[in-house]
């Protein structure tokens, strides 16, 4: 009786720890996505039409002071909020597939 | 009763686990849907001129046709290779498409994310992977070329893979601990991935210019959002190390990245 007391009371403080650490873990992320956002909209407004791409700023700027320019890609999908899409179709596609062969190896080990 | 404690335990890692890979997975993909305006150091189609971008193929191929090589003959070894480099090549596909906006520099960059795969499967199947990821962007994403694809294999695959497994290999030849030679490892392979793009860029573009000037004012500009960049890569490659060695340290053993007694 005495033994399955102990047990029991050993996965509620299991159980607490978990929640605890999921909500600390959630919390986290959650501010440190707030202060991600918070800073990229700051300095967006502070400085306008700044945050382009080190390749627009370094590369395409010394690629055109001598004389050679970027040409349209074969598909072009920088047109509107179509990259906007593919960008996010690729994290998507590409989170999946990580998750799932995370899980793969992961999962293996345990089966072995 | 131990026993059951320990399993309870260990269920408790498995959830924070996959919390936090699920978060993870949330950040990214919002962050690649916030920022639109954003490529990085992947050399644009054009910019080139072609005799330059053929040798940067020319040297590209033979690297991308040994990891090929390699794939093959790993893979029949062992079968948790194959998952691993599905793991791998999704995060160097994931890594090297996401801008960072860096707000000391007020632009934005990626980092390469090739010193993971170096480390873990090698640098010959990390140039391979690395060139799969860099064909799909440049097709589908606006991002790189395909007439200067070499020479970004070049830079990002090959620079960036050797460069990383070096630093580790030799760091650890010291015996200087996993998470931080894999922290330097990230770093230096993002630094010399960005070093490599500004010779390629300042061999092909400075006409009858000298070279190390103009190769000097571009690393230089590189240097605002690359410096702090290659510090966030170090902190990327330190952390999926240490993850994977927390989780399948035999693997790391396996494919000789720790010795046998570390992992106990």
């Amino acid at each position: 009786m005495n033994e399955k007391l102990r047990v029991r009371s050993l996965e509620l403080r299991v159980e607490k720890t978990e929640n605890w650490l999921s909500r600390l873990l959630f919390t986290t992320y959650c501010l440190l996505f707030a202060v991600l956002l918070l800073v990229t909209c700051h300095s967006s407004l502070v400085t306008a039409a700044e945050w382009s791409g080190v390749d627009e700023s370094v590369v395409e700027k010394y690629a055109k002071d001598h004389g050679r320019e970027a040409k349209e890609p074969l598909i072009n999908t920088d047109q509107g909020d179509l990259l906007l899409f593919m960008f996010l179709i690729g994290g998507v596609i590409g989170g999946f597939a990580a998750g799932y062969y995370w899980r793969t190896l992961t999962e293996d080990r345990a089966k072995n | 009763m131990k026993s059951e404690v320990r399993s309870q335990k260990s269920e408790v890692k498995k959830l924070v686990t996959r919390y936090s890979l699920l978060i993870t997975l949330m950040l990214v993909t919002c962050h690649l849907s916030l920022v639109t305006d954003a490529f990085a150091m992947h050399i644009s189609e054009g910019i080139l001129p072609l005799s330059w971008a053929a040798l940067w193929f020319a040297v590209a191929i033979p690297f991308v046709w040994y990891g090929m090589k390699r794939l093959r003959e790993l893979s029949k070894i062992d079968l948790s290779y194959k998952p691993l480099v599905g793991l791998m090549a999704a995060i160097v596909f994931v890594i090297s498409l996401m801008p960072i906006p860096v707000p000391t520099a007020g632009t934005c960059s990626h980092p390469g994310g090739t010193a993971i795969p170096a480390i873990l499967l090698g640098p010959a199947v990390t140039v391979l992977i690395t060139g799969v990821a860099l064909l799909i962007q440049a097709l589908f994403f606006a991002h790189g070329g395909l007439t200067t694809w070499g020479a970004d294999v070049v830079s990002m695959g090959i620079m960036g893979a050797f460069a990383g497994v070096g630093i580790f290999r030799l760091m650890r030849k010291f015996n200087v601990g996993l998470a931080v030679s894999a922290f330097f490892a990230g770093m230096i392979s993002d630094w010399a991935i960005y070093a490599t793009t500004s010779v390629e860029l300042a061999a092909g573009i400075r006409g009858d210019e000298p070279f190390w000037p103009l190769f000097t004012k571009i690393l230089i500009a590189f240097v605002p959002t690359q410096l702090p960049l290659g510090i966030v890569e170090g902190a990327m490659t330190a952390g999926m190390v240490k993850l994977l060695f927390k989780r399948r340290a035999d693997l790391l053993v396996k494919f000789g990245v720790i010795k046998a007694e570390e992992a106990i």
